[in-house]
Formats: structure tokens, sequence, C-alpha cells
């Protein structure tokens, strides 16, 4: 055919149809590349993942240095489903002790969300080390599997449960508000766990990796430039005797109750007991702990209540250290000061009754631990003229009262410290009614009774406040964080009570003193070579027989320990608690013991099983 | 030139721009290839067993089939150009018969551990026989002047053969072969028919007919659009010249139309089940899964779209690397350009194909030989054909059609049939000077 003229027209049709095509194609390639971004994020989306190193959690040491807490490491079995292929069921499932309906339930959880298929999840938590051993044999058989390894806490001594606390997975309300906890964290759920939180868990490391479309990993995104590595987490240097710790927890075996020691010139906790315990031990992993934990629960003397902290128990005789204290602030009374008790007191009909009929002074009725004279105390300092209202006078007590602590939060570094109770001037009037309430409608809580509750924590920091004769510290369990062993400044200051008069504390110290002396309600338990001082209480309650409560401290100049202790429903505090402070302070002081009998009598007590080996109770 | 080049040279005449232009682009596409199945653990570009170290033996093979081409006399192939066309038509029948199943496809003569499709060197048998035909100077086919019904028949004898010259293979290759991408290659030969003097019409009713089936599968409501339709005709009423004839031409467009919506539906229903994927895919209809029927073109997309203004780097992409895309060696080798070269290094490669093209045409519209000239828009439209087609199925612009860029992609067959389409043109055009034909 000819090539017509007109005919060759069409090749500028054509070419230019080409070229319009190509600018479409290159305009078409400048929006998806260079305007829209959503490509981009999609791409590392797609091909690099943020894997997180864990890093160890901190040790805890004694304030001697030996292992509180230690790390164990810790074998989960991880799965991706995809990638399982030809995997030797059979085996596995012998060797992880599971039936092959589990097996394919465990793989189907690990296929759904929040899991995928592509993704790896735990198939097996927390193996132990022998299985972790027969596994890695035959892992070579199971392909898609691999283990990750962790680490797990191991406690050397089963001690100090309740102040150590435990790990667990972080839930859904932890990680939705705070971004630093992804699924499948731990973190501390109770004790120093969780009061040391940020200290302990480190600083976990970050590395982008680059994963190929069957979720393999090729390699680190650019080389690693912007990966963080994982800190460890930092050490703790418990303020906790281990030793102490462990034979105050032997002897409270079998009762219920609590213990703590506090070395007054730090206020650092020495030991802190809470019967009845259990091994740490048994919580971790979370096989164990989902095992453990229940029983524990469901366990009608409440191992897990940490009474030590949470316990709010009626102080009953003790207190009435700081309503001397308070009264001789008050000026009502002085070491002279004397009193007649027929056995109870008058102005209520002999209610509050007291043991036998004496005179008393100030340090005698500390001794002999009289109720009428502190319901005289209490009645007076309540009473007093300079106020116009009795509610102002009464405010005024407890006011001073708290500043030893009672009804306030100390600010200890233990999480979930109870406040215990100091009734206000608002309660009376809604018992009562405005006005309607007088000294001697609560004459109780001169000795600690009625509504008035401590924890045992304050219970010894009241204790210490008196052996340092006026200030205390705020108690806590930690005196160093990592290498550079700083604390909080909180710590190291001084908290001045209300009564400051060093004269005031030297006559109460006298009375306690004297508690260990011949008719002292603590004698039975003098301590050989020590000048101690303490004072017993007996503590009813409406759950059955009287608390048996007892503090202490010694020595009685240049104090080292001061001990609160009380065992629930036991009876008279200097039968039951003070020997068993006075065993603690024999055994932090010198190390040893040098009343054996006295020892083994009081740890055979069984109070929860009901057995009792002492059986005559001394007064 | 201060030289005179002799005449007898192998490659006297041959144009320099559009081998160097070739060479160029083979060479892009190698690196590439590279890129996308590279490995750390074979590094070395020789190593056989990796789809680059294949990739160089057939650019020597191919290179040697170019030598070859340009030493054989070029009245060999005006000569020979039905028997290359009638051969392998022949073994395009044959092949699945004989031929070895490769991935699913019998498209494929095995030759130890290469295969080889015949259907790939249809498109320049094809070329061949259709510039031998309508260079016969007595013919005419349909040109853009009116006709009278009567001479309809007569004249439209001559586009009808051409036209089976390429509906022959594509039925084939369809049919026969099941490969889609390689059969709807030969439309682009409409293009030739168009320049050596297909109405123009032909061309509109066919780009109409496209978007009244897209339009058709994008509107839901089949009324709206017909009503579109007839307003569409009243109003262009208003501009043309109000005759009887003009009247039964747009009646007859309209309800042609029409009938087109009606059963565009009809046939989308009955289109295999992967095809219709593909149209939703493309035209963001229906439900497409993005991990699996829409994954392709899905990563298609963020690879080249991640690959941003200049790209991550040669060997960077994390995209290809990883195997995020599929085909990425063959079919999507674009997304690799895309990724790691980014808009700079895609806009350089389709640039490059388009002045590839236009270059041909060039040439061709310089012969003084019909056959040449004609043979030159086979080239190019086949060429072009494939560009358009594979770059715009990886920015998400056509459907996925499984059809290789040239001089691009991987693959020996693809890349000595490009060359061997391409190199009988360099040498007719090398010889334009010296026969008339």
């Amino acid at each position: 055919m000819n090539n017509n003229a007109h005919l060759g027209d069409r090749k500028f049709i054509i070419g230019g149809f080409f070229v319009l095509v190509a600018i479409i194609y290159i305009f078409r390639l400048f929006y998806i590349q260079v305007i829209d971004e959503s490509y981009k994020i999609k791409a590392q989306q797609n091909a690099i993942e943020v894997r997180v190193d864990y890093p160890q959690r901190g040790v805890v040491y004694d304030r001697n240095g030996k292992y509180l807490v230690k790390n164990e490491p810790s074998y989960d079995l991880m799965v991706t489903p995809r990638l399982v292929k030809g995997c030797d069921t059979l085996a596995l499932c012998q060797t992880l002790e599971i039936t092959k309906a589990e097996f394919l339930k465990r793989i189907k959880k690990a296929c759904q969300a929040p899991n995928s298929p592509r993704k790896e999840s735990i198939f097996e938590k927390q193996m132990t080390s022998q299985r972790y051993a027969t596994l890695q044999e035959k892992m070579y058989l199971f392909k898609g599997f691999y283990v990750q390894v962790r680490s797990v806490r191991k406690y050397p001594k089963p001690i100090a449960a309740h102040l150590l606390g435990y790990v667990g997975e972080v839930n859904k309300e932890i990680t939705e508000k705070n971004p630093y906890y992804l699924d499948g964290d731990y973190i501390g759920i109770t004790g120093m766990e969780r009061g040391y939180e940020e200290a302990l868990r480190g600083i976990k490391g970050k590395r982008k990796i680059l994963k190929d479309v069957h979720n393999k990993e090729v390699g680190s995104f650019m080389e690693g430039k912007w990966d963080t590595a994982a800190v460890a987490g930092k050490s703790l240097y418990s303020t906790l005797d281990m030793d102490l710790q462990e034979y105050g927890e032997r002897l409270m075996k079998g009762k219920k109750g609590a213990i703590v020691a506090i070395e007054p010139s730090t206020g650092e906790i020495l030991a802190i007991i809470s019967a009845p315990s259990y091994d740490p031990n048994l919580f971790v992993g979370v096989k164990e702990r989902s095992k453990n934990y229940p029983v524990l629960r469901n366990d009608s003397t409440l191992p897990l209540f940490n009474r030590a902290l949470q316990a709010m128990y009626p102080p009953g005789s003790t207190f009435k250290l700081i309503d001397a204290l308070i009264g001789q602030d008050e000026g009502v009374i002085n070491r002279n000061s004397g009193r007649y008790c027929p056995g109870g007191y008058p102005p209520m009909g002999g209610k509050p009754k007291c043991h036998g009929r004496h005179s008393v002074d100030l340090v005698s009725a500390i001794a002999v631990s009289c109720n009428t004279y502190f319901s005289y105390l209490f009645f007076d300092i309540t009473s007093q003229k300079k106020f116009n209202k009795y509610a102002d006078g009464f405010s005024n007590w407890r006011k001073k009262v708290m500043s030893f602590g009672p009804g306030t939060h100390l600010g200890t570094d233990l999480p979930y410290d109870a406040p215990g109770n100091v009734p206000s001037v608002n309660h009376y009037d809604k018992v009562f009614g405005k006005g309607r309430w007088y000294g001697n409608t609560i004459v109780s809580l001169g000795i600690g009774q009625a509504e008035l509750t401590l924890v045992p924590l304050q219970m010894a920091n009241v204790v210490a406040t008196i052996a340092n004769k006026g200030y205390y510290y705020v108690p806590h369990c930690v005196k160093g964080i990592g290498a550079e062993k700083v604390i909080d400044k909180k710590y190291t200051e001084k908290h001045y009570v209300a009564v400051q008069k060093e004269e005031y504390y030297i006559n109460v110290i006298d009375g306690m003193q004297k508690c260990f002396e011949p008719g002292g309600t603590a004698y039975a338990s003098r301590i050989p070579g020590f000048t101690a001082c303490g004072k017993t209480g007996t503590a009813e309650n409406p759950h059955g027989k009287s608390h048996a409560v007892f503090m202490a401290f010694a020595p009685r100049d240049n104090p080292k320990i001061v001990i609160a202790g009380l065992i629930e429903n036991a009876g008279f505090g200097g039968t039951w608690t003070a020997p068993i402070v006075s065993l603690m302070i024999e055994k932090y002081l010198t190390g040893k013991i040098t009343r054996p009998e006295l020892e083994k009598r009081m740890e055979a007590v069984d109070l929860i099983r009901g057995k009792n080996l002492l059986t005559t109770e001394v007064h | 030139m201060a030289l005179r080049q002799n005449e007898n040279s192998l490659f006297y005449g041959v144009d320099k721009i559009t081998v160097l232009t070739y060479a160029l682009l083979v060479f892009m596409g190698w690196l590439n290839i590279y890129a996308a199945v590279y490995n750390e653990e074979h590094q070395n570009i020789f190593d056989t067993s990796q789809k680059y170290g294949k990739q160089l033996i057939w650019i020597g093979t191919a290179a040697l089939i170019a030598f070859s081409i340009l030493l054989i006399d070029a009245g060999f192939y005006t000569v020979f150009a039905y028997w290359f066309y009638g051969i392998v038509l022949l073994l395009c029948l044959l092949v699945p018969y004989l031929g070895r199943e490769i991935k699913g496809s019998k498209s494929w003569f095995g030759v130890g551990g290469f295969g080889i499709q015949p259907a790939e060197f249809m498109k320049f048998a094809t070329g061949l026989a259709l510039a031998k035909f309508l260079s016969n100077e007595n013919l005419v086919i349909v040109s853009r002047y009116r006709l009278r019904f009567k001479d309809l028949i007569k004249n439209y004898k001559n586009t009808l053969i051409a036209v089976s010259f390429l509906v022959a293979p594509l039925l084939v290759i369809k049919v026969l072969q099941d490969e889609t991408g390689l059969a709807i290659v030969f439309v682009s030969f409409i293009i030739v028919l168009y320049r050596e003097g297909l109405s123009i019409n032909f061309l509109l009713f066919g780009i109409l007919a496209v978007v009244l089936f897209v339009l058709s599968l994008v509107v839901t409501k089949i009324s709206t659009l017909i009503i579109v339709l007839a307003s569409i005709t009243l109003v262009s009423f208003l501009f043309i010249k109000r005759s009887m004839r003009n009247l039964i031409i747009a009646g007859s467009v309209f309800v042609l139309a029409s009938g087109m919506v009606l059963a565009t539906k009809k046939v989308y229903e009955k289109l295999e089940p992967h095809q219709k994927v593909r149209i939703n895919v493309l035209l963001g209809i229906g439900e497409v899964n993005l991990k699996d029927e829409g994954y392709n073109v899905h990563q298609a997309k963020i690879a080249i779209g991640s690959g941003g203004w200049a790209g991550k780097g040669y060997l960077k992409g994390t995209q290809t690397k990883y195997n995020f895309v599929p085909e990425q060696d063959t079919d999507f080798i674009f997304c690799t350009v895309g990724e790691e070269w980014g808009f700079l290094g895609s806009a350089v490669v389709i640039l490059l194909e388009l002045f590839l093209i236009l270059r041909v045409i060039f040439l061709a519209e310089r012969q003084r030989s019909s056959f040449s000239r004609i043979y030159g828009y086979g080239v190019a439209s086949a060429l072009f054909f494939h560009v358009a087609v594979n770059i715009g199925m990886n920015i998400g612009l056509m459907p996925v059609i499984g059809i290789p860029l040239p001089f691009f992609s991987y693959g020996g067959t693809s890349l000595w049939s490009f060359t061997i389409l391409l190199f009988i043109f360099i040498k007719l055009d090398a010889n334009r000077l010296l026969i008339l034909r």
C-alpha cells in the first residue's frame, strides 16, 4: 500500500499518545512516591519490627550483703505458627507432658488475636531448666519453635515474702496507663518489688530488626543505629537483717501477728514479719503462682495479708507511753504525780478495770501498766481548763498523738501501708452528738482501746521515737539503690514529734526499763547482759482473746534496735510477745541465744492449730 | 563524520542510539534483578545458581542473537515473514501437548534447566507477517474516507485478514495455553493498523468500550448510567448537524453503549474469580483482601511508594530484598526500581523506555520501504504495550496481567524475544539506504 501523506500525520497522534501515557505514569509516580507518605509508613510496618531486650531485674541484698533476692534463668518456649512445619508433635507433647488436644488448643490460641500466625507468642511459659535441657536436645525436631531465655526471681531463703512482694505480668490497666509496659512484661505487684519497681526493672533495650515476608529475622535496621541496649535493673541494698528476719519468722510460726524491728538511729527496718507467711518461691513463675495463689488466698489465716503494714490493731497498753509523754508536755503530770488505783477507774464505776490495787507514780504506772492511772491522765489531758470546749482539748491530744505517726501514712518505701486510726472530733460528734461527749465517754482511748488503731510499723515507729527521745526517721527498707547507693532524702531527715523535752522521755524510759525488772510486766523476758526497755500491751478486740502486744528497745543507752510485736488473740503481751521480742533483740545484739529453753518453748507454740505449750500465764 | 564507515561492515547503518539505549536498559535491568534477588550468601555475580547469574547467560546469548540477526541479510526477514509466522504459530499450537509444565502453565518447551515460551516469539513473527501483508502495494485497508455500504465488504476483507493475523495468536495463546498476558499483547498491533489507515473510530470505540466497562462496574446503579448516556446523546445533538444519518449513528451508538453497559455485569460475572479480583483490585470495588488477592498490587505500591524522592539506595530496599513483593524479579521488577532508586530512578526508566519507543517510531518513519516502516510500528506498539501495562500494574493503574517489562524483567525468553523483535528492525533500518523494497 502507498504511504499516503494524510496517514503520515498519524505518527504524531501515536507518538503523542505514548508521551501522554508516560506523563500520566510519571505524575502517578510523583504522587505515590513523593507526595503520599502513607506507603513509607506501611513499608516500615511491613519490614521493621521493634524487638525488646529484657534487662535483668535488680537483685536485693540484705544489710550484710547477703542475697535476699537473686535471678535465675527461665525458659519460655515460643512458637510462630506459620513456621511450624513438619514438627514432631508427638515428641513435643511428650517432652512438655501435654496432650495432643492441648497442643492444638495452644496453637489455635497462638493464631488468634492478639496473637497472629506470623507473630511469635508464648507456647509454654517458664519451663524448668531440666525441661529446657531435654527440650534443647530435640529442638531440631520442632520447626517454628524456639526458646526465649528470661530471668525469674529466686529467693535463697524462704523469708520476707511480704516485704519483698512478687512480680507478675502486667494487665491491661497498667499497659494503658503506662506506655513503658507492653503485654507480657513483668511488673512488681506488691512489696519492695512494687515500691522499687522503677529501679529494679532497669531499662528495656530496643532493637529494630528487619523481617522478610515470612517474618523471618534478616538483620538489624540501619546496622542497629537506633538500637538501645538493655540496662540491667539496679541492685537494692536492703536494710533488712536476714538472720534476724529468719529468726523472727521461725519464732512466729504457728502464730498470727506481726513484728517490726527498726534501727532507731536511722529508721532502717531490720526485720518486718507478718505471720503466717509463705515461701516467696511459691510465687515465682506464672504456673507456680497460679497454682499457689488460690490456695494461699483461701487460707483462713490470711497468709497473703501483710499484717505488719496493713493490719490495724488497737495498741492496748503500749499506747500509755504516748499518753505519758503528752501528759508531761501538757504539764498535767510530772514524774512524781501519783494515783491510787482501786482496781479500776472510779469515775466510770471501775471501768476500765485494772489488775490489783496499788499506788503508782508515773514510772511505776508504766512498769505495771496501770489502767486507772492512764484513764485519769487521758481525762486530764483532754479536759484542761485552757480549752474552751472539750473538743478542742481532744483535738490537741489527737494532733500530738498523730505527730508520732498514728493515723497517718508514715511515708515508708513499702506500698500499701494502712494509716491506722485516731478517731476525730467529727467521728464522736456523729456517734454521740455534738457537745455530748467528754473525757470519760471516751476514756478507753487513753489505754489504747476503742476506735484507736495502729499498724505494727507505726507501733515500732513510736518506740523508735521514744528511743530517740523525740524524733524518728521514716522507716524504710532500702538503704541504697544501685552502685551509687543513693536513697531518697526523705529517709535521712529527722521528723520531730510534738513532745520534745528529753526529761519527759527519760521518765517514760525509766518506766519501760522497770518493765523488765522484778514486778514489771515483762520480767520473765529480761535479756541477760542488756538494759532493755519495754512495754506490754494486751489489746482487747472483738475477735476473741486479746492481742498480745509488746514493744521494746535495747540497749537503753544508744539504742541499736527497737521492736514492736503483736500476736493476735493470744492473751497477755508479756506472756506471748515479750519473749519473742526479747529473743530477737538478743539475737540481733549478740548473735546468739542464752535462753534456749525459752526459744524452744516459743517456737513450739502453735496458736493456729490450737497447740499451747505455755501452761501458765504470767501477768 | 571523519571516517566513512565501511559499507560491508557488520555495523554499517546500525542506529547506535537505539543499540545504546537497548544496552543501557538491559544493564539497568540486570542491576535491579541483582538487587531483587540479592542475597548475602551469593554475592558473586556469575553465580548461576542465582537469577542474576542466569540472567548474565541470557544477556550473553541475547547479544549473540543480536549479532546473528545483523549478520543475516535483511531480505531474509521479508521473504520468510509468513514462514516465521506459520512455524511459531504451529509451535504455539503444539506446546500444550508437547511442552513441559512450569508453574502450572503449559506454555514452555524445556531445554535442559532452561525453559522457552514459543508465545514470546510470536510477537516478532506477527510483526513480520503483518508488515508483509500490509506492505502489498495494491492493498487498501479502511481509511478515514467515508465508504458506502457496498464498498465495505470489499475493503473490510483486507482489514479482517490483517486483524486475523493478530487474532490468531491471541486466541491460540489465550485458549490453548491460558496465558492472558502473552495473548493480550497482540491487541497492541491495532496501533499498526491505525498507522496504516484503520479508522480512528475503531480505536475510539475501543476506548469507549473500556470506559463504559469500567463505569458500569464502578457505578452501582446501572439506570443512572443509562440516563447519563441518554443525556450525552441528546446534548451532542446541539453540536452536530441534525441529519438523518447522524441521528441514526448517534442513536445506534447510544443503543450499543447501553447494551454494553447492561452486558458488562453479565460478562463480569462470567469472568474467572482471579480475573474478577484483579479488576476489583484495580478499580477498588468489591471486597478486596489485601492479604490475598490484593496483596501483589498493594505490596508493589508500598514498595514503590516507600522509595520517596531518590530511593533508599541500591541494595537497601527492604520491601523487595525481603520478598514482600512476589514476582519482583520478573513482572514486578519495577518495584525494585521504585524502592531503591525512588521517583528519579523510576522516571528515568520510564523516559528511557519511552525514548526507545519514540526512537523506533522515528526510525520507522524514515524508512523508504513500507515493510520496514510497518514492522517498525509493530515493534514500537508491542514495546509500548508491554511498558504501559507492566508499569501500569506496578503502580496500580492497570489490572495485574502477567507480562514482563521489556529488557528489564528477569527471563531468557522475554529478553531473547525483545532482542529479536528490536534487532530485526535495527537490521532493516541499517539496510534502508541500500535496498528499496
